[in-house]
């Protein structure tokens, strides 16, 4: 009996988004079939991994990541240059020192920073508000303003703030992250308000809501193969955006990047566990199909440009 | 394939004689289909309906048993490509390989950390499978030697013998031959010896062949010959490799019914450098391998791998619970707030995670609402009034804490009025709906 390869009919295909600009420019998406099934479809991009970077100095992050980092983390500026040295495709600025229970930084502060980092490098730019909805619109809005041209990817927009972070994006050519809480149908509503509002969909890139190895993957795995799945097989261009997955902030909260050896005799050493973990969490997200990886630890973002080398071929 | 419940009914003697249990044979047709029963229930069965259900009935890949006793795994099984659609039913086995230069010392070493591997996680057991001995390196004695150590440091565990040299395979074989190991592998040149040694030893046998269309080749010569329990490998080694091929295999053997692939799938995950062999070993489990065979199994490596499987093969229909307790979070004294959840697993690493990021020491009351999440369970009528009070009446929850205070979620604020009437004594304090909110919430409070 020969084999007669069993290969998927997809009507579908993600959008490609292109962010910054110049020969450091990144352009994520484009796949035509499930990740990586190269015998079926194409995949022009490969997936970008950003090294995010804070605001304010890392000083509640867990001891391995602050090691990792050093001295740059006590300045965004240099934090940022050390993440473009580091390897990374781009820059994930998180201006949680805008959040009312961190420093409550004013939008114009974090505007100011915003605009110095993305002066400071030559690789894309992510913005990222602090999570706080109410005043991530108007950080977001200053942010945005003050990186006018440099063709970011800003967010997060969620349901409750979307309308206003989306027209920040809009007004200053910003591409937009959209995230919905590990539920497909809220994705996909996300992804219909806005274009209802007038905002392309193709500049909309998708975040699912990430969650860490051992703390609910499963979850975040299997909806982003179904958002796939709708995509490609369903063709349905509400769920055609590219996927990013912030896996840094979920994976080092866990006990699993934090306890010490003497604690969790069990688990074996924390410097190797805790780069496993990211590494491993950021492995699953690339194979359920992220198009672009918000990580923290410069070592485990070389694990994971190195997977997808392999998986690139 | 799977037939449908009529399918079945029309091979069925449709007497209605209820002997089977059901009150016809349309309901027990219809039970066979959604595999809730077996046909030896119905004693009037011809032989001819065993036949043809027990081929429907047969997964379409071939489940296999490495081992004996009450370490013996069982992998293949599968029936879907995406776990949403069903679930992953048998979780892969992780195997460390030990090389035959590695006799004495070296094995020990890699035998012990075998044996000490068992972690606790969300209330499953969870352990290195499998030890894969290799002829690298050493002659069929060594083998043997490394063979040996293996069997008499921790009995029991399930042996792979690895060797395309028969000498060398029966040389270790000799010494496990009823612990039902896997001998790997079957090549072309030497299938038939192979083959002959697994059906001596009712040993299961796994095929190598490089490409598919080898691997197909082979694997209907090896069956030819009379072996039943089969592991394929097409020589995927890289990440790229391992995706395309095993979806292949996955997807002819589920949608196709294409026998010649529909066997377990092993793989070597070997890389240098531990991490990058733990990031391998990870698509490996995500992507329908059924072995993975490691060459090293650092505790800190076997934490990530093995929870991945557990988060990959948990039922998506089934919400994983953690067990009902009163969990202390950081250094929690008698003064400490006290919190109380549901037990759905998310709700209680998203609480968990928000607390400890609070930096405020608290204890975290786990209610056991058969894993659903808080609005779901107050709806389901599981998280009411009366049930919190007897859980914290009956967990001792009292013990914990000097104070009278219950800081019940957001979402059931509602709760608070009935709650003071069932617990007499006891403040009832609203917290925030959403976990995000929790450590604004208890900072505000210390």
């Amino acid at each position: 009996m020969a084999l007669v390869i069993p290969k998927e009919t997809y009507s579908g295909k993600i959008y490609s988004i292109q962010l910054g600009s110049g020969a450091k420019a990144v352009t994520i998406g484009g796949a035509s079939a499930l990740p990586f099934l190269g015998f079926e479809g194409t995949f022009p991009n490969r997936p970008a991994v950003a090294l995010e970077v804070m605001d304010i100095a890392p000083d509640d992050w867990p001891e391995t990541l602050k090691k990792a980092i050093g001295s740059a983390g006590s300045n965004p500026v240099q934090w940022a240059k050390f993440c473009q040295q580091s390897g990374a495709d781009m820059v994930a600025l998180r201006l949680m020192g805008t959040h009312p229970d961190q420093k409550n930084k004013s939008p114009e502060e974090a505007a100011k920073i915003a605009a110095e980092v993305a002066a400071a490098i030559d690789i894309p730019l992510m913005i990222l508000g602090s999570g706080h909805a109410e005043k991530d619109t108007q950080v977001l809005q200053a942010a945005a303003a003050a990186t006018r041209g440099k063709n970011c990817a800003i967010g997060k927009a969620v349901e409750e703030n979307y309308k206003t972070v989306a027209a920040a994006a809009m007004a200053n050519d910003h591409k937009l992250i959209a995230m919905s809480q590990l539920d497909v149908n809220l994705a996909k509503q996300l992804n219909i308000l806005l274009t209802q509002m007038g905002f392309d969909k193709e500049r909309i890139i998708m975040d699912p809501m990430s969650s860490a190895l051992g703390y609910g993957l499963e979850y975040t795995y299997s909806v982003m193969e179904r958002i796939r799945l709708a995509a490609l097989l369903q063709n349905d261009p509400m769920m055609q955006t590219p996927i990013v997955c912030d896996i840094g902030a979920n994976v080092w909260k866990v006990k699993e990047t934090m306890a010490p050896d003497a604690e969790m005799p069990e688990w074996g050493g924390l410097e190797d566990r805790a780069l496993a973990w990211e590494s491993v969490t950021a492995s699953a997200m690339i194979t359920a199909g992220a198009d672009m990886l918000i990580m923290r630890h410069p070592g485990a973002a070389a694990k994971a440009k190195e997977v997808i080398s392999e998986l690139m071929g | 394939m799977a037939l449908s419940g009529v399918e079945i009914f029309k091979h069925l003697p449709k007497t209605n004689c209820k002997k089977c249990g059901h009150p016809t044979c349309l309901a027990f047709a219809m039970k066979l289909a959604a595999k809730q029963a077996s046909l030896d229930a119905c004693p009037d069965a011809s032989d001819d309906a065993k036949k043809i259900l027990g081929e429907s009935a047969a997964p379409p890949i071939r489940d296999i048993t490495l081992g004996t006793g009450d370490k013996a795994v069982k992998v293949g099984g599968e029936i879907c490509m995406f776990r949403h659609e069903k679930k992953f039913f048998n979780p892969n086995v992780f195997a460390v390989a030990i090389k035959a230069s590695e006799a004495g010392d070296v094995a020990a070493k890699k035998i012990e950390a075998v044996k000490t591997s068992e972690i606790d996680r969300v209330g499953q057991k969870l352990r290195v499978d499998a030890i894969a001995v290799t002829d690298e390196g050493g002659d069929a004695a060594k083998f043997a030697a490394v063979v040996k150590q293996v069997v008499d440091g921790v009995p029991g565990v399930p042996l792979i013998l690895v060797s395309k040299n028969p000498a060398t395979i029966e040389a270790g074989i000799a010494l496990c031959a009823d612990k039902k190991p896997l001998i790997y592998a079957a090549t072309a040149e030497n299938a038939e010896a192979m083959a002959n040694i697994a059906k001596e030893n009712k040993a299961s046998l796994a095929v190598f062949a490089d490409g598919l269309d080898a691997l197909t080749a082979l694997s209907e010569k090896v069956k030819a010959l009379g072996v039943e329990d089969l592991v394929l490998d097409s020589g995927a080694r890289k990440a790229k490799d391992m995706i395309e091929h095993f979806t292949i295999m996955r997807r002819a053997a589920i949608k196709k019914n294409f026998k010649p692939l529909g066997y377990p799938i092993i793989t070597f995950a070997t890389r240098d450098n531990s991490v990058s062999e733990a990031v391998t070993a990870a698509i490996g489990t995500m992507k329908y391998a059924s072995i993975i065979v490691l060459s090293s199994v650092e505790k800190w490596k076997m934490l990530a791998l093995l929870s991945l499987r557990q988060n990959i093969y948990t039922d998506p229909q089934v919400p994983m619970q953690v067990a009902q307790n009163v969990y202390k979070v950081g250094d929690a004294k008698e003064n400490s707030p006290l919190l109380i959840t549901t037990n759905f697993s998310l709700s209680y690493f998203i609480v968990r995670g928000e607390v400890e990021n609070s930096k405020v020491p608290s204890w975290l009351a786990v209610m056991d609402n058969e894993g659903l999440s808080v609005l779901t369970a107050w709806a389901a009528g599981k998280f009411t009034a009366s049930k919190i009070a007897q859980f914290i009446t009956e967990s001792g929850a009292e013990k914990n804490v000097s104070h009278k205070e219950l800081i019940i979620p957001g979402y059931v604020a509602v709760l608070s009025g009935a709650l003071e009437e069932k617990l007499p004594g006891w403040k009832i304090t609203v917290g925030p709906r959403e976990a995000n909110q929790l450590p604004t919430f208890l900072k505000a409070r210390a």
